[in-house]
Order: C-alpha cells, then sequence, then structure tokens
C-alpha cells in the first residue's frame, strides 16, 4: 500500500472522465456542446487546486520535495564554486581530523588488546617503581593460589638473533608464560600454540610461534614453515605455529616476531631465583562474576602472604590491575592524556569550523534576504525555506564527510604502516574500524546541523513586507558581537600555533645542524651483540672478537675510521650510569657521591672514528688491558663535577662504587648523550679491555654510499662468524629516534597551525563577506557620493582587518610564551628569531589577504546606479 | 463564480462529505460525477457539492482503504473510475453515521429548547 502511489496523469485521466460524463448529462438536459463544457468546468470549480490537493495528499511528498530542495542547493552551491569548495574543504579537514584522532582514541582508550573478551582482561600493578615486575617463582604462587583469574599469564620482551638457516637476523620476542595462548583464549592460525603441559623445567619446549605479520615477511606465507627447525642465540627450536593476524602481542608499544616459553629461554638459577624482578607483566580474565575490587583483595592477601614467607626477597607489594595492553599507568597515563587533549583540541577545531560555516551562511542567507521575502511574499511557510537551508548545509557537510573521512583513513593506513624506528615494531592498531566511520558520519551530520542553525533566527526574523519594499534592512548591531569575540579568539589561537610551529621548525633545523659533541655525519653503525652469537658476555674471546671485527673493517677500501662502543651516543641502546666518588672519599655510599657518570665501554678507536675532540691528555691503546691499572676518559662537566679541575684533570683520580681507583688519561668535549634537550651530563669512557661488553656498535667512518658500505661489513663479519645477526644503519638515521619527539611536535604543530590558517581564512571571508553584503546600499551610496576604493574598502572591511591585527598580536604574543614550554621538547627553539617573527607577521598578512580578497573585489565593483536602481 | 442559484443551496459541512460518499457507496460501486448527480439528487438538490473538491476527498478515502477504485465504463460507454466500499469503509460509514445521528440530535434538542 504504502508503495502504490496513483500517479498524478491518472488522477488527471479521472478529472478529464468526470468533465466528460458531466458534459453529456448536461447536453442531454438540452445545453449546446460548449455550454454543457463550461457548465460542466464551473461545478468541478478549480481543476488546478483539486490536482495540487491530490499532490499534498501523495506519500511521498516529504522526498519530493526533499529532492527539490537538494537540486536547488545543488544549483546554488554551482553558482558559487569559492564558498562551496572553501567550505567542504573546512569541514573535510576538520573530519578527517577528527576521524584520525577518535581513531587513536578507539586503538588506546576503546579496544586495547586484540583478544577474544578483552574487556574482562587486566594486568598486575605493583607499588614501589616496579610496575608490572615479578620474579618468576613469585609469578608461579600468584598464578597457582589465586581465586580471582581463569589463569595467570606472564610475558616479558627480549631481542635475540634469530637463525632460520639463511642470514641471522636480530627479532624481538615474547617470552610468555606455557599458558599465554590459553588464557588469552586464542586460536592458532596456524599449526599450533603450546601449552602448560609442554613445560618440563628450564630448557623443556622449544617451541616458536610466529607472529602473522613476521610469518608474511619473512616467510612469505609458506605453510611448510611448521615444523622447521631454527636458532633463537644459537639455541634449537623447532616452529610450531603462527598466531592470528589480528593478534600483535599484549604490549601496545611492542609487537614481537615471534614467541617462545619462557622455560626454554631462561636458565635454571633466572627460573628459581626469587629476588629477581625480570617478567614484565602478569595478565589474565576475571573470572566471571569476580569484581575488580575483590581480585585485587584477593591478590593482596596473596601478596602479604608471599611477603611474609620469603621477607628477604619481597617487600611488600601494594597490588593493583589496570587494563592490559598499555602497561598500567606508565605508558597508560601519558598517553591517555595526550589522546584526550588531541581529541579536544580537534573537537575544537570542528566547533571553530561550524562557526566559520556559519557565519558565512549567514552571509548567504543575507545575501539572499530579498528571494526569501518573495518567497515568503508568495505565501512560502518559513518552515519550507528553513528546510532548504537545512537541506543546503547538510549537503555541505555530508560531502566535507564524504571527503574527509577517506583521507583520514587513508591518514591512517599511511600511519599504521609507517614504522619510524625499524629497530622497534610497535604495535598501535590505529586502523578505522566500523565505530570510527560511525563517529565520523554522525560528526558530519551534527556539523552540518550546528552551522545550519546559525541564520534560523535571520529567516525566523524576514518581515517579507519591508524588505520587498525597502531592501535588505540594515539594522546596527551591537558594538562588539559573539560571532566577532570568537572570531578574534580563533584569529590568536591560529596566530599561536603558527608561531609555535615556525618555532618549532626553526629549532628543529637548527638541531640538525648543531654540535653534539662528536659527529654523526659519514657513520655507519653496525649493530651486534656476541651473546646473540653464543660468546659469553666475561670472557675473554669477546674482546679478541671485537679487535678482529675492528681490524676486518678496517682494512675495507675508503673506511677511514673503525672504533667500537657498547653503545654510541644518541643511538638506539640503553646506555648505562655509574656512580662516581672523588678520590678523597672513604665512604662509598650512594648519597657521597660526586656524580652519576654516563659510562661508555669502547675501543681505543673510538675517539678518532666518532670525532670525540679530545682536549687534553690522550686516548687509550690496544696495550691498556685487564693487567694494566684502571684507566678512563672523561668528559668536561665529569672533570668540573668530580675532580674540581676541568684544566688539569688528567693524571688524577677518582673511585666507583667497588672501591677501584680510575685514572683520567684524557679529558674530551661535552656532548649529547641521551637526548638533544639535556642539559650536559658527566660521562666517562672506559677501554673495552678492562670493562668488556658483548654490545658492540662498530662506528665505521667512510665517504662511501652507505648502503654499498652496509653490504660489505656484513659480509666480512660474517665472514668472522656465519652466526652473527648484524643491524645496520647510519648515525643520522639512528638519531631520528631523539628528533622523533621534535619531529611529532613539529608536525603536529605544523597540522594544527595549518589548519588554524584554513579555519581564520574562512572566518575572516565569512565576516568580511557578511558585512560587504550587508552594507551593500550604504557602499553604494558613499560611492555614489564620490567615496574613493580606499575609503570603500575602508569601511568594508575594516573591522575584519582590526580583528586580525588585533587576534595576530594577541596569538604572536602567547606563542612567544610558549615557546618556553616547546623549548623542552624541541632543541633549541626560542622565538627570539627574526625569521619567526616575520614570518608569523607576513603568514597572518597573507591570510588576511586572501580572506579579504573576493569581498573586497565585491566592495569595488560596485555600481552605484545599478545598485540603487535595484533597491 | 457563484451564481444566485448556487446560494439558495447548502454549503457542506466540513467532514460531511467523507459520510456522504460512503453512504452513497453502500448502493453499489459508482464513479466520481455519479456520486456528485446521486448526493445532489438523493438530497433534493438541497447539497452543494463542488465536484473538484470530491475527488481529493474520494482519494483520501481509497488511501486510508475505505473505499477501492479501479477502472471501467460507464452506462453510456464512457471510461471512468468506479469507486466501491470496503469492508473497513462500511465499518467506517456505521461509526461515522452514528456519530452524526447523535450530533444532529444534541444540536437538534438544543436548538428546540431555545425555541421552547
Amino acid at each position: 500500500m504504502f508503495w502504490r502511489k496513483r500517479k498524478t496523469s491518472d488522477f488527471g485521466a479521472e478529472i478529464e472522465a468526470h468533465l466528460r460524463l458531466e458534459t453529456e448529462r448536461l447536453r442531454e438536459h438540452g445545453l449546446s456542446e460548449e455550454d454543457a463544457r463550461a457548465a460542466a468546468r464551473c461545478a468541478f470549480g478549480n481543476v488546478t487546486q483539486a490536482q495540487e490537493r491530490f499532490y499534498e495528499s501523495g506519500r511521498w511528498l516529504f522526498w519530493d520535495r526533499l529532492w527539490q530542495d537538494i537540486r536547488f542547493a545543488l544549483r546554488l552551491l554551482r553558482k558559487s564554486p569559492g564558498f562551496t569548495v572553501v567550505a567542504i574543504a573546512t569541514l573535510a579537514i576538520a573530519i578527517g581530523a577528527n576521524a584520525v584522532v577518535f581513531s587513536a582514541l578507539n586503538a588506546f582508550l576503546l579496544r586495547p588488546v586484540n583478544v577474544p573478551q578483552s574487556e574482562s582482561l587486566y594486568g598486575l600493578q605493583f607499588d614501589g617503581g616496579r610496575r608490572g615486575a615479578l620474579s618468576y617463582p613469585n609469578y608461579l604462587d600468584f598464578r597457582d593460589h589465586n581465586r580471582s583469574f581463569d589463569g595467570l599469564a606472564a610475558y616479558t620482551m627480549d631481542r635475540v638473533g634469530l637463525d632460520t638457516g639463511e642470514n641471522p637476523t636480530r627479532a624481538w620476542l615474547y617470552e610468555v608464560s606455557g599458558n599465554y595462548f590459553d588464557v588469552l583464549r586464542m586460536q592458532p592460525y596456524l599449526g599450533r600454540f603450546f601449552h602448560a603441559s609442554d613445560e618440563h623445567g628450564a630448557g623443556s619446549a622449544p617451541y616458536i610461534v610466529l607472529s602473522y605479520a613476521y610469518w608474511h615477511g619473512h616467510f612469505q606465507e609458506d605453510p611448510g614453515v611448521v615444523g622447521r627447525a631454527v636458532k633463537v642465540n644459537k639455541r634449537s627450536y623447532r616452529i610450531i605455529g603462527v598466531a592470528p593476524p589480528e593478534f600483535r602481542g599484549t604490549f601496545l608499544l611492542l609487537s614481537p616476531d615471534f614467541f617462545v616459553p619462557l622455560v626454554s629461554f631462561e636458565d635454571e638459577s633466572a627460573l628459581k631465583r626469587r629476588g629477581g624482578w625480570w617478567i614484565f607483566e602478569t595478565i589474565g580474565h576475571l573470572k566471571a562474576g569476580v569484581t575488580r575490587a575483590q581480585a585485587v583483595a584477593d591478590l593482596n592477601s596473596l601478596g602479604d602472604d608471599l611477603q611474609k614467607t620469603y621477607p628477604k626477597e619481597n617487600g611488600r607489594m601494594n597490588i593493583w590491575l589496570d587494563r592490559a595492553g598499555l602497561y598500567g599507568d606508565t605508558f597508560g597515563r601519558p598517553i591517555r592524556a595526550f589522546v584526550a587533549a588531541l581529541m579536544l583540541l580537534a573537537g575544537l577545531v570542528l566547533l571553530a569550523a561550524c562557526a566559520n560555516l556559519g557565519s558565512l551562511f549567514a552571509a548567504r542567507t543575507a545575501d539572499r534576504s530579498r528571494e526569501v521575502a518573495v518567497r515568503l511574499a508568495l505565501g512560502s511557510s518559513r518552515l519550507r525555506i528553513l528546510r532548504q537551508l537545512f537541506t543546503e548545509a547538510l549537503l555541505i557537510s555530508l560531502a566535507g564527510g564524504a571527503v574527509g573521512i577517506p583521507c583520514g583513513a587513508l591518514l591512517l593506513r599511511r600511519l599504521v604502516a609507517w614504522n619510524p624506528f625499524p629497530q622497534f615494531p610497535t604495535n598501535v592498531p590505529l586502523n578505522p574500524d566500523a565505530n570510527v566511520y560511525a563517529v565520523a558520519a554522525l560528526l558530519a551530520f551534527v556539523s552540518g546541523i550546528l552551522f545550519g542553525a546559525v541564520p534560523v533566527r535571520q529567516v525566523l526574523h524576514t518581515d517579507p513586507y519591508e524588505i520587498v519594499k525597502s531592501g535588505s534592512l540594515t539594522k546596527l548591531g551591537r558594538r562588539i558581537t559573539f560571532r566577532e569575540g570568537l572570531l578574534a579568539v580563533q584569529i590568536a589561537i591560529c596566530a599561536l600555533l603558527i608561531t609555535s610551529s615556525m618555532v618549532a621548525v626553526r629549532g628543529l633545523a637548527r638541531s640538525l645542524h648543531s654540535s653534539f659533541g662528536f659527529e654523526p655525519q659519514g657513520v655507519i653503525l653496525a649493530d651486534t651483540d656476541l651473546e646473540m652469537a653464543g660468546y659469553s658476555y666475561s670472557s675473554d674471546a669477546v674482546p679478541a672478537m671485537q679487535k678482529r671485527m675492528i681490524e676486518s673493517v678496517q682494512t675495507i677500501p675508503g673506511v677511514t675510521e673503525v672504533g667500537l662502543a657498547n653503545c654510541p651516543p644518541l643511538a638506539h641502546c640503553g646506555s648505562s650510569r655509574t656512580l662516581v666518588f672523588t678520590d678523597e672519599t672513604s665512604d662509598l655510599r650512594p648519597s657521597n657521591a660526586a656524580a652519576t657518570a654516563i659510562t661508555y665501554q669502547v675501543s681505543p678507536e673510538f675517539f678518532a672514528a666518532a670525532q670525540v675532540p679530545l682536549l687534553g691528555g690522550r686516548a687509550f691503546t690496544w696495550h691498556e688491558d685487564k693487567s694494566a691499572p684502571r684507566l678512563a676518559v672523561v668528559n668536561q662537566t665529569f672533570a668540573r663535577k668530580v675532580l674540581a679541575s676541568p684544566t688539569n684533570a688528567v693524571g688524577r683520580y677518582y673511585k666507583t662504587r667497588d672501591g677501584a681507583r680510575i685514572q683520567v688519561v684524557g679529558v674530551v668535549q661535552d656532548g649529547k648523550y641521551t637526548s638533544l634537550t639535556e642539559e650536559p651530563q658527566a660521562a666517562m669512557f672506559l677501554p673495552i679491555l678492562q670493562s668488556p661488553s658483548s654490545e658492540s656498535f662498530l662506528l665505521v667512518r667512510s665517504g662511501s654510499d652507505p648502503r654499498q658500505l652496509g653490504g660489505e661489513i656484513r659480509s666480512r663479519l660474517r665472514d668472522l662468524d656465519a652466526g652473527l645477526p648484524v643491524f645496520i644503519e647510519t648515525w643520522p638515521k639512528a638519531m631520528d629516534f631523539f628528533l622523533f619527539g621534535s619531529l611529532v611536535a613539529t608536525v603536529a604543530l605544523g597540522v594544527l597551525g595549518a589548519l588554524g590558517a584554513i579555519l581564520s581564512v574562512t572566518g575572516i571571508f565569512g565576516m568580511a563577506a557578511y558585512s560587504v553584503s550587508k552594507r551593500l546600499r550604504e557602499l553604494g551610496i558613499r560611492m555614489a557620493l564620490g567615496a574613493q576604493g580606499k575609503q570603500v574598502l575602508g569601511a568594508a572591511l575594516g573591522r575584519a582587518l582590526m580583528l586580525l591585527a588585533f587576534g595576530s598580536t594577541v596569538g604572536l604574543l602567547l606563542g612567544i610564551l610558549a615557546s618556553r614550554v616547546l623549548a623542552s621538547i624541541v632543541y633549541q627553539a626560542t622565538p627570539r628569531d627574526p625569521v619567526v617573527l616575520a614570518g608569523v607577521v607576513l603568514a597572518k598578512g597573507l591570510l588576511g589577504l586572501v580572506a579579504t580578497w573576493i569581498p573586497a573585489q565585491r566592495a569595488l565593483s560596485i555600481d552605484p546606479a545599478i545598485l540603487l536602481r535595484e533597491e | 463564480m457563484s451564481t444566485q442559484e448556487d446560494r439558495e443551496r447548502l454549503e457542506l459541512l466540513q467532514g460531511t462529505l467523507d459520510l456522504l460518499i460512503l453512504r452513497t457507496l453502500i448502493f453499489g460501486p459508482q464513479h466520481g460525477q455519479g456520486i456528485a448527480r446521486a448526493i445532489q439528487q438523493t438530497s433534493d438538490e438541497e447539497l452543494l457539492v463542488e465536484h473538484g473538491a470530491l475527488y481529493p476527498a474520494l482519494q483520501r478515502l481509497e488511501e486510508r482503504g475505505w473505499i477501492s477504485a479501479k477502472w471501467g465504463t460507464s452506462t453510456n460507454n464512457r471510461k471512468a473510475r468506479f469507486y466501491s466500499l470496503t469492508a473497513a469503509g462500511r465499518k467506517q460509514l456505521g461509526k461515522e453515521t452514528n456519530k452524526w445521528k447523535r450530533l444532529t440530535a444534541a444540536i437538534g434538542r438544543i436548538l428546540e429548547s431555545e425555541r421552547g
């Protein structure tokens, strides 16, 4: 019934039939054909009205009118392509930004770990700086004696050498408890998982489960890989299965390449030591019906028992639970705060976009006041006119969404694929899902309603009589309207963002060319760990092997210097710190320490290879081994803090915690060691012969092409030991990691600055266009009375330009203040920089020019004769 | 447009046209012009039915499912759209008739009492 709609033509035919029947009846009464037809028509009344009433009774009327409105709106939008493009682009950007940020929110806050029933998955967190860490025996007690969890699984992460028969590579693994996959309720994608029943003490269950990504990337999804034997740090393992694609581990910031049972990887003593807190996190699903508070109470009573039973190893454990995936507050809190702040900002951007489009719409409606008045005078209802306006607004907002959402999705896909640090496989499921699309579509719809609602009052208050009689009414508004205030704030924020992004960009550019205390350009880092090739870290074989490595690489043509360090400054590795004491200190308590020095274990050639300027004394030689007295090279800050003499520190002694006296043989320039923004830190360089380390970064300085040289280094090292995995990258590339914070801040500020710029352009444009169209008649009269172009522009755009100047000045001042905060993230960020100041002023000037160009053209092209005749 | 003759006839009260259409159709299917004629004749030419108003009303009744329509041929061999009462329409007619009778009786009593 609903679908069967009678056609208008059928209704018309019926009326025709009626008129014919009536005419014939009247003819029978003796009227002439002509009179009869006239009488029949007369008796029928208004045919058009009947047809109209029929049309209005139609069920499709709503859709019909909607279609009319849409066609009309499309015609109008096509007529002003500038407005349409600006409006759609503004919304597309705002909605796209919201989609991207919401998807981050979705990934971090709404669906942290991609496992079945992730809402009941919790991780144990402990007080006292220990976070999630547990010792293996303590884990076993928690696993076996708690009454709140459907099993507790433990995991920890490690970086290993994986030898699959070809080149040994470095890979990340999760060492997990045997019940890990069962606790997470996972099913294998291929092969099988290992289970708790596979564990039979240290060294048992030498099984590997590959992650899907690693299987895809390194084995080309070869199903025959199951059952293959591989070597992990030279120990034999067998691949038994592949994890499903959506599972990327239980710690969002690091997705593993594969999983092994921790009993297979750790030795007996590690599994027995109650005081060794090496398990990263313990996770599990709460039992059905058990609340979080009950579980916490249960765990704490267990913790108290453990403390009483093993008082020597276990301190007081205050345990709480946190959603698994972000490792409690350690990463959770800053990430959540960051994402929430971003969401707030994105929301504000969307609101500002709506406000601007609202004023653009108001300007358009003011332009159309005559049309609206005529339609009202002809009997159109105000509701119908409002409906048309909303149709237009919604069309724009939906178009904005249609452009913005795919752009956002594309950006997200790029972000997911982008792995800024190939050494650390991060695992952030940013891919947009149905939630993201739904929210973005909803935002598009709501923003359409929002900015469509701005001109409602204008239409409702239109008095057709007055407007048709005298043209559009110019009511002088309050001195500063709310809308203008909003615009000024927006311009100020935009100027702030532009200032900050320029400060950040300049700082970043400068920090790339600043002095680090060494010269990273032209150096390739070859990162290996001899432990991965089965060398014991304290054996004498390690320095011997290191010396062979240096000598072998040294003979590559084009290589000028080769040095070795356990971990060079500003590279991907953990630098260690040591407490140092003055030679006079006899009580070596931590509180008596003169400094905490960053400690590097380096080969004699390190200083030349890294080009660390030697200010006094000398470097080491290969003759100063364990039998020689301990010696060190220190930096200026160390010399000042510990030896109280930056100039003649050479030859003096200091002590370490174990009481060893170490003689300083050289002093080098201060450098950047762990971050670009750090204050000068004390550092000491120890010879690898006296304090050996299996971690070995070769620093290879040469003028040749890094890629070619990288291959050559790799093959030389393979000749020395085929089982040694090597990771090669240039030093500047490795330093990107330390520039990452400033890079992200710069990019984010740049994007926000661009958004702010676009928004203030549309805002100023809207306001200027509105004021020109509202005052067309006044401007026409001024011109008729002989006003010059400049004066007309002053009258038409003065206010908009004043707002721009005011807002920009405030924003610039705020930006200069904010740069102090920025300086802690971006190295060498300073607003006291003529380029920045000039840049901001220039940018705002350009924005103002762009935004007021079209309204200014319109104001100048006013022909008073035509205008005054028309009105 | 109104003529002297028209003014003497009674204008239909709001809402009564539907009732009259349903009542007319109780004698069998009829087309629009026939319904108009029948109302006029049965009321001894007292009631004025504007033919133009009839068709939207028919359309409305059809949409409510009280009458159904199909094209057919009139007695003098003309094509016409014939309307007939549905079961729902018959029920509606009973309801409306009852309502109308109560309304006229009530109004009649008030008018009587005024006179008395």
